[in-house]
Order: structure tokens, then C-alpha cells, then sequence
């Protein structure tokens, strides 16, 4: 058996304004007040294209090794929805403004490219906002989403596993976020993602049946999108079992290929008594039970009477636009990893967590680095503590109060002045309590410097001169009992030894102690 | 002084014979005498007229600067977006829209000083030649009140043409500026595509639609159109050109001047007394010393087809958007979603309008798509070819603007076949993007105006006006005025 995956993911751009008017695209904003008459669909209004956009829109192409079209246009896609103002969407059909790219993916089961057939731009629509309480209250429309920049890359049906698929997502997510194209937030909606599914299952003649494809829709999750792909598969195979021989039956009379597979559709008998191919349909994801849902199977597919929007220009693309924005793209996530594991020597758990984060997160580590001359302990700064005070507070890193050259002197300071973590932990914390700098959060901590080694020596040669019977109890082998001497010293620097270099000299002391 | 032109009137305000107040009154008073007859207007808001003109009037006294059109009354077709005011597009999915906005062209109207002048009857939403689709009222031909005043801009014109007004601005997507002023006996013009924004025109044929401006002579279109042409950055299919002082240099003739005559243009169906009008029209032009050429436009036949294939595919996804949702009427009673929208269209719009949605749909609809919208799209293509050839070898084509005068109300409302063929002459402009103008060039023998058009090449706006302006200043016709204007006077 072969299941056959192809998903359809939808970004929003990261403009500061929508794809045809000047309206905010900020997430959250109480509804319908980023709105105008343009992106309201008023009569009389006409869309302009808003030209970071586009630019974002190729970037974006360009990072998934997808060709540039020199000449695009735009076209209406008419269907009636109430999210949907105007009643058609402005999207792209025949002329994407991109073709043909590929994605490198890991899976447990090795490396794999996915083909990219197609990505193009288009308007997001609004959101519906239902009656809760479900007793039949008016539905209210919130327009503020309403023609915020969308690109929609559509995959080659080459995906196996439902494995695959996450780690396509991934994929797609780290890349994106990596060339600050689109923040990828699926809970926010800035990532969706449709799936189409079917699998192909092996006949005794060496042909294969395919079962019909079902496109389940607007998944919200990375997990959800595995969980919903690996019940339909199993749906798939159990309707197979019951509908063939009965409502369904193979068409027997032709096959089609697919790869190196000859493949056979199924029929079922429409109310003319006359057998015609089992259609696509589509379904939902319930995310409670982990069910998709089969929404009703349609006579014919929907028309959506494409045609070219007559309100907009083509873009015509130039050689020099399509250098200037891969000259912007800089450096690719895939590259990034190898060179910080060969610059810096970093692990690759520690450098992919890094680059997954995206470009910024990458700069912050590489300014801490270059100023404290430590990667190992910046990586483990970064993606420990940093990372978990980033979800804490909500913030990007470009938001957090200590920059990566701050953490870098930071990082210089408590190595000079070995201070162990918990310290640091205290000083970091005041930093970004105050936005201080590390030299000053350690004076206003009182922390004095108690690194001396010859300082501590002393201490402890003190303390074991002055405590007979914690030697005593030490020689008779309690362990213990050197704790009554690190005590000791603790009390006299007031917490502020380096608590390896103490238990090493206490050890060593105690040693040569009569 | 309803009488004289913008022109006449700017001058009598510089001299300080007339203000904006007191020429705003005249014609206010000319369309409480005339309008309950020719129903020209959708809706005048007498206040409203009178605080602008007074504005202008307080302007000047304190030597303000004043644009070219200051306090001069135009009149705006119901299908153009005023702030605040009601814009219907004479259909009834409509009645209570007032948009928060205005179109480009109304802003600048207002940056030239003139004084908004009420909005003006049309067919709903621009679709038909005769304003007989309105869902409100019938607009009258001022010269013979039997008569239709064309159309789509049947208000607009017939305002012009019963004086109610020195100027207005209509739309022409397949005729309906340079049709109703052929057949009210004025002057009407539909600029190149992209010449006028179209931000603020509800649109109908978006690929086809142009503002156009009335006038009772040459002299003044030119005016009203340097003050609404120009580049607009909310209009990505304006042009980039800025506007033009055409009025500046409408008076210079064209010197040479070859008109090229096409065969096409003189086709089975054309009225003898229009013809004979237009071939004297071309010898006045002979006796100004102009060359005249034969051009051919050998796809002209396909564009009544090509039109009504490309204008109703376009006009079925704009027009979707009213469907008692967001925009336009809802239904009162209704269950469910499907059933509001079907109700609330259904009540709505008007039989024209459905006949065309869905001659639209059906051409996009997949299946079809290829031998029907696409095909027309090619065809449009090898008709603008045909003019691209035409212009080569000559400066304009002349020739019929209507093939018929001023038909009966309610002739050809039963027969929407015949009413398209009344555009026949117009349509293939709108196809291939180029500006036209109809002038008036004599009288049927039962008194009905008859209407010559020049077209020219994209953007010869300015050559257009001159050509038209020669044979205007040659001739006496724009001096008649309809029967109850000259009662009047
Ligand atoms: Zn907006």
C-alpha cells in the first residue's frame, strides 16, 4: 500500500500593511477597525498592490528554489461567502508568479525533496464569528483579516508518511521564519495548512486502486496535521473495505500512472443508474476525538469562474528585481546550520535549535559569542534560559531587554569572576529586571569578587585550623563533614565562592590535614 | 444664463455680473421649471448646491485663488461615489448606500472649485441605452418628451441638454456617454481607458468603464476634462500621464488633417437621415481642408458579441458583492444564508440586470469559459488591432455615433437585442481602449437631434477635441436649444 500526502499550506506575510489597501495587518486588534472601503469591497473602490508584498511573496519563492515568472497576473476567484465582501478573492490561477521548487526534509526514515508544483499570492479572507451559545443568534463578520497578504505554496502529492508531513511543516515554518517572511504562527493563524490524502493499494494484476482523494481542511496544528492524516488513512482503507463490491466499484477499463504505478479509480452508480468516478471531497478535523470528518461528497466540483482581475495590472518581473531580492535573502537555514557547527563547533541539537528560531535568535547568539569568545556557553545560555524567557514573556528576541552583545558580556563576567549559576542566574535576572549591564547588576547585587584562589586558600587553611573535630570526623570518613568547613568559608564571603573551586581546595586541604 | 456655457459663465463671475449664488439659483430654477417632465435628476439637495456656491462666492471676495471650474453646477451620474450623498446606480439593491468616500473625480471637481450639482438618472447600473432600466424613473429626451434621452447616462445628458445644467459627468462602458449625447442634441465623451480614474465609479464592465463629461459644446468638454484627467495612485489602470490644458489649445485647428471614413461604419440598419448628415459632416470637413481616407475595421462586426460576452463577465463578479450581506438591500424575510442572498438579489435587481449576471456567469462558467470569455478576449484583441492599423494612416475615424435618433419609450424595452444594436457604433472604443466624442451634426425631419463621432488613438484626447472644435465652430448646430428650453427663454 502506498499513501499518497500533497498538502497545501497558506502563510501570511510579514507587512506592516494588507495586499491591496494601507489597513494594519496586527494580529488582534478589536474587530473590524483595520478596515477601509478597499478591503471592506465598498462599491466604487479599486485594489492596489501593495509592493512588499510582493517582494516578501518572492523572497519567499526564491528560499524554496521555486522559478520566478516574469509575467504574473492576478485573478478573481468568484464564490459567495460572508467573510468574503466582494464575493470573490483576488488570487492567482493559470500564472502563479512562481513554479516548480523543492524542499529537503528528515525523517526517521532518512532524507527526502519534496516537489513544489506552484506558490502564489492572494487576499486572505475574513473570519466568521458564530453564535456560541448555538441558539441560533445572527453570526457577526470581523473584516480586519479581510485581504491581509496570504502566499499559498502547493506541494507535489509526494509525500509518504504522515511523518513526512510534520517535518515538511517544520520545514517550511523554520525557512520562512528563518528569512523573516512570515512568523508562522499556527495558532494565530499566520500558518494553515490543508491536506490531501489518499492511498493507493495493491491489486493481484499489479495495478493499483486509488482510494478518492480528501482534502481535509484548515488544520490548526503541526500534531493535528499528523493525527488527521494518519486517521484518514485508516478511514480510507476501512471505507474501501465496505463500499467495494457494493456502492463502490473499480473501473476496471483504464488506468492512469502515477510514477512507476499504474493506478485504478473507483465508480459509484449516480441517481441516473450510470457509474461515474467517486469525486474528491473534503473534510474536517475534529480535534477532540482525532476523527476527520467527511463533509458531504458533491455532484460536481465547484466552479469558481476564475478570470483576470480587470482592476489590476500584470507585474512584470524583471531579471535585476529577481537579484535584488535574492541578494536580500542572505543566508538559507540549511547553510546556516553547517556553518555555525563548522565556525563555531556547536553541536548539531545546539545549532539546529538556533536556526530553527530564526534569523534574530541566530544574530543574538552570534553577537554573545563575539564579545564573551565562548559559543559553547552562549548556545547553552541561548537555548536554555533565553528561550524559555522568551515563551515566558511573550517576546520575540528582538523584544527581550538583554541584546546578544549584553548576554556576551555577561557571559565574559561571570567567567572572570567565576561565579556559579545560581549567581548568575540572580545577575541575569536583575538584568532584565533593570536593563542594566552585567557589571552594574553584580554591583547592585553586592556580589564582590571572591574568585581569588589564594583568598579562599586562605579561608580554608582558617577554618580547618579552627574546627579539630569536623577533621577529626572527615579522617574517620564522614564525608559530611567537610560541609562544617565549605560552611564556613560560604559564611565568611557571603555566598560569593566559586563552589567548585571550594570543594576542591576543602578536598585537597583535608587531604593534607594531620 | 442657463443658456451660456462654462465658458460664458466664468467670464460673467470675473467680471462680477453673476456670483456662484446667483448662477446656482438659475439653474435650480430651471430644474424646479423642467425636471418634473424631463426627470433628469435622482436627487438634488437644493441646501446643499447653495452652501457650496456660497463657499465659492466668500472664496472669492477674499481673493482666494479659484480652480477653472469655480462655481460652475455639474452634474454627477448616480453611479459616482459622493460622500455622504446617495449613490444608487439606479437600482434598487441600492437605494440606501451613501458612501463614505469620494470617487477621485468628485474630489477633484471639488479641487477646481465647481459646485456639485445633484446626481443624475441612469440605467441600473449603467446596463442599457435608453435609461428606461432605472428602477426609479423614466428620463425624457428634452427635444421631443416621447423620446428616450439613450443611455446608460440618459440623466446626465438630458440635464445638459434641457439647460438644468451647463455640465455633467457620465460613464460609458459600451456607448452611454457619446449615445444619449447624440440623441439629446449635445456634445459627449468617452476618454482613452485609463485617461479618468475609475476609484469611486461603481463599476459595472471594470476593463471598459471611463468617466466622461458633458457639455454643450466642444470648448467646454475640453474644460471638464482637464479638471477630472490624470493619473491616479488608487487606480493602478490609470495612466501615468498627468492631465492636459486641453482647453488651452481646443481652439487651434488640426492642420493637416486626415480623417479616415470606415465602410463598416455606414452598415445595414443605419438611418438615411443619419447618414446623410454624417456624409455632409465629412464634406465640411473637406471644405476645412481635410484629407479624406477610406480605413477599414474588418472585426467591427464582432463587437457587439464581443462586448456582451466581456462587459456581463465582469459585471457578474463585480455586482456580486451586493447580496444583503455587507452592501445593498436585504430581504425581510428570508431562512438561512442561500436564502438571504437569493431574496435580497432577487428583490433587488432589476430584469436587465439579472439577464446580464447571468450571461456573465455563464460565459466564465467552467466548460465554457474557452469558447466564450476567452474567445472574446482574443476577438477584442484583433479589434483593437484593426484601429492600431486605422490610426496608422489617419488622425481620426468618423463616423455615425447612433444609427438611429431618439427612439419611442418603450420602442425597443421588449426587444433587448434591438436596444444592444443602438450602441453598435460605440461599443468597439470601449474594446479597444480609445477615446471617442459625439458632436451634433443636424436634425431628423421630425425634429430629433443626430450625432457625429470622431474616434482617435489612446491618449489623442487632445487632437480629438481640436478636430471636433473645427467642425463645432464651422457649423450652427449646438446654437438650437429643445422646444421647452426656447419657450423658456
Ligand atoms: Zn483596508
Amino acid at each position: 500500500m502506498h499513501v499518497v500526502i500533497g498538502l497545501e499550506v497558506h502563510v501570511q506575510l510579514l507587512t506592516r500593511t494588507k495586499l491591496f489597501c494601507g489597513c494594519s495587518t496586527e494580529f488582534g486588534l478589536p474587530p473590524n477597525t483595520a478596515t477601509c472601503p478597499v478591503c471592506c469591497g465598498l462599491p466604487g473602490t479599486l485594489p492596489v498592490m501593495n509592493e512588499h508584498a510582493f517582494q516578501l511573496a518572492m523572497k519567499a519563492a526564491l528560499a524554496l528554489h521555486c522559478s520566478i515568472a516574469r509575467y504574473t497576473k492576478w485573478d478573481r476567484k468568484n464564490y459567495f461567502y460572508p467573510d468574503l465582501p466582494k464575493n470573490y478573492q483576488i488570487s492567482q490561477y493559470d500564472l502563479p508568479f512562481s513554479n516548480e521548487g523543492w524542499l529537503d526534509i528528515e525523517t526517521s526514515a532518512g532524507p527526502k525533496k519534496v516537489g513544489i508544483l506552484r506558490a502564489h499570492l492572494e487576499e486572505d479572507a475574513g473570519k466568521m464569528l458564530h453564535d456560541e451559545a448555538g441558539a441560533g443568534g445572527d453570526s457577526l463578520v470581523d473584516l480586519n483579516r479581510t485581504g491581509t497578504p496570504l502566499l499559498e505554496i502547493v506541494s507535489h502529492p509526494e509525500m509518504e508518511t504522515a511523518e513526512q508531513a510534520r517535518a515538511y511543516l517544520e520545514k517550511i515554518r523554520e525557512l520562512l521564519r528563518g528569512i523573516e517572511v512570515s512568523d508562522c504562527e499556527m495558532q494565530e493563524g499566520s500558518l494553515r495548512c490543508d491536506a490531501n490524502v489518499n492511498v493507493h493499494v495493491p491489486q493481484v494484476d499489479g495495478t493499483f486502486v486509488a482510494t478518492p482523494i480528501v482534502e481535509i481542511k484548515n488544520l490548526n496544528s503541526i500534531r493535528n496535521v499528523e493525527r488527521a492524516i494518519a486517521h484518514e488513512i485508516d478511514r480510507q482503507l476501512n471505507e474501501l473495505k465496505e463500499n467495494v463490491g457494493k456502492e463502490w466499484r473499480i473501473d476496471e477499463s483504464k488506468t492512469s500512472v502515477f510514477g512507476d504505478r499504474k493506478v485504478r479509480r473507483l465508480e459509484f452508480k449516480n441517481k441516473d443508474g450510470a457509474w461515474v468516478p467517486v469525486s474528491k471531497t473534503t473534510a474536517g478535523f475534529d480535534d477532540r476525538f482525532g476523527r476527520t470528518e467527511i463533509q458531504r461528497r458533491k455532484e460536481e466540483a465547484s466552479d469558481y469562474r476564475y478570470f483576470p482581475d480587470p482592476d489590476l495590472v500584470p507585474a512584470i518581473v524583471s531579471e535585476e528585481q529577481i537579484a535584488r531580492v535574492k541578494g536580500k535573502l542572505g543566508e538559507l537555514p540549511e547553510h546556516q546550520l553547517a556553518r555555525l557547527r563548522s565556525q563555531y563547533g556547536l553541536s548539531e541539537y545546539d545549532a539546529d535549535i538556533l536556526v530553527r528560531n530564526g534569523r534574530p535568535f541566530v544574530g543574538f547568539f552570534e553577537a554573545a559569542t563575539e564579545v564573551c569568545g565562548d559559543a559553547k556557553e552562549a548556545a547553552n545560555w541561548a537555548t536554555n534560559d533565553v528561550l524559555s524567557l522568551l515563551k515566558a514573556r511573550n517576546e520575540t528576541v528582538v523584544e527581550f531587554p538583554i541584546t546578544g552583545h549584553k548576554l556576551g558580556e555577561f557571559l565574559a563576567e561571570i567567567k572572570k569572576r567565576k561565579l556559579n549559576k545560581q549567581r548568575a542566574r540572580e545577575v541575569f535576572a536583575e538584568m532584565l529586571e533593570s536593563g542594566s549591564h552585567a557589571v552594574a547588576a553584580i554591583g547592585k547585587l553586592g556580589i564582590q569578587s571572591v574568585a581569588d584562589e589564594g583568598q579562599l586558600l586562605e579561608m580554608v587553611q582558617r577554618a580547618i585550623a579552627s574546627n579539630a573535630k569536623a577533621v577529626a570526623d572527615f579522617k574517620k570518613g564522614k564525608v559530611k563533614a567537610a560541609d562544617a568547613i565549605k560552611g564556613f568559608v560560604m559564611r565568611e564571603t557571603k555566598g560569593q565562592a566559586d563552589t567548585e573551586v571550594l570543594q576542591r581546595l576543602v578536598l585537597e586541604e583535608l587531604a593534607k590535614a594531620p | 444664463m442657463i443658456q451660456l456655457t462654462a465658458h460664458e459663465l466664468r467670464r460673467l463671475q470675473e467680471t462680477g455680473q453673476a456670483n456662484a449664488e446667483s448662477i446656482a439659483r438659475a439653474f435650480l430654477d430651471a430644474v424646479r421649471r423642467h425636471d418634473g417632465q424631463v426627470k433628469a435628476f435622482l436627487h438634488l439637495d437644493e441646501d446643499e448646491v447653495l452652501r457650496q456656491a456660497k463657499a465659492i462666492d466668500a472664496k472669492r471676495a477674499a481673493k482666494q485663488p479659484l480652480g477653472p471650474l469655480a462655481g460652475i453646477p455639474v452634474a454627477i451620474k448616480d453611479v459616482l461615489c459622493v460622500q455622504g450623498q446617495p449613490a444608487t446606480c439606479g437600482s434598487k439593491i441600492l437605494q440606501n448606500f451613501r458612501p463614505p468616500y469620494d470617487a477621485t473625480v468628485v474630489a477633484k471637481l471639488r479641487e477646481a472649485d465647481a459646485v456639485l450639482f445633484g446626481s443624475t438618472n441612469m440605467d441600473e447600473f449603467a446596463m442599457g441605452s435608453s435609461t428606461e432600466n432605472s428602477a426609479y424613473q423614466t428620463t425624457r429626451n428634452p427635444w421631443n418628451l416621447d423620446c428616450v434621452p439613450g443611455g446608460s447616462s440618459g440623466g446626465s445628458a438630458a440635464a445638459v441638454a434641457a439647460c438644468e445644467v451647463p455640465l455633467s459627468l457620465g460613464t460609458d462602458t459600451g456607448g452611454s456617454v457619446r449615445q444619449p449625447a447624440s440623441l439629446c442634441g449635445i456634445v459627449g465623451m468617452k476618454p482613452t481607458y485609463g485617461r479618468v480614474s475609475r476609484y469611486g465609479l461603481i463599476a459595472y464592465g471594470s476593463s471598459l468603464d471611463q468617466v466622461g463629461p458633458f457639455a454643450r459644446d466642444v470648448g467646454d468638454v475640453a474644460l471638464l476634462l482637464e479638471s477630472i484627467a490624470g493619473h491616479d495612485p488608487r487606480d493602478s489602470t490609470s495612466g501615468p500621464r498627468p492631465s492636459v490644458a486641453y482647453s488651452q489649445t481646443v481652439d487651434q485647428p488640426l492642420k493637416p488633417l486626415t480623417i479616415g471614413v470606415a465602410k463598416e461604419y455606414f452598415a445595414e440598419g443605419l438611418d438615411p437621415e443619419v447618414e446623410k448628415a454624417v456624409r455632409t459632416a465629412i464634406d465640411v470637413y473637406k471644405s476645412l481642408g481635410a484629407t479624406i481616407k477610406d480605413v477599414t475595421l474588418p472585426h467591427s462586426r464582432f463587437a457587439v458579441a464581443t462586448y456582451y460576452l466581456v462587459a456581463t463577465a465582469e459585471a457578474s463578479s463585480n455586482l456580486a458583492r451586493y447580496d444583503g450581506v455587507h452592501f445593498g438591500h436585504r430581504a425581510a424575510d428570508y431562512r438561512g444564508l442561500r436564502d438571504m442572498h437569493c431574496k435580497s438579489r432577487g428583490e433587488g435587481f432589476g430584469t436587465e440586470v439579472k439577464r446580464r449576471i447571468m450571461l456573465g456567469a455563464y460565459a466564465l462558467s467552467s466548460g465554457y469559459v474557452d469558447a466564450y470569455y476567452l474567445k472574446a478576449l482574443k476577438v477584442r484583441r484583433l479589434i483593437k488591432n484593426d484601429f492600431d492599423q486605422a490610426f496608422a494612416d489617419c488622425d481620426v475615424i468618423l463616423g455615425p455615433t447612433s444609427p438611429t435618433p431618439a427612439f419611442r419609450v418603450g420602442e425597443k424595452s421588449a426587444d433587448p437585442l434591438a436596444m444592444y444594436l443602438s450602441d453598435i457604433y460605440t461599443i468597439s472604443a470601449n474594446l479597444a481602449g480609445i477615446p471617442g466624442i459625439s458632436v451634433p451634426c443636424g436634425f431628423s425631419s421630425s425634429g430629433l437631434p443626430l450625432g457625429l463621432q470622431l474616434l482617435a488613438a489612446p491618449y489623442e484626447e487632445e487632437k480629438l477635441l481640436r478636430v471636433a472644435r473645427m467642425y463645432e465652430q464651422a457649423t450652427e448646430w449646438r446654437r438650437r436649444r429643445p422646444p421647452l428650453v426656447a419657450k423658456d427663454a
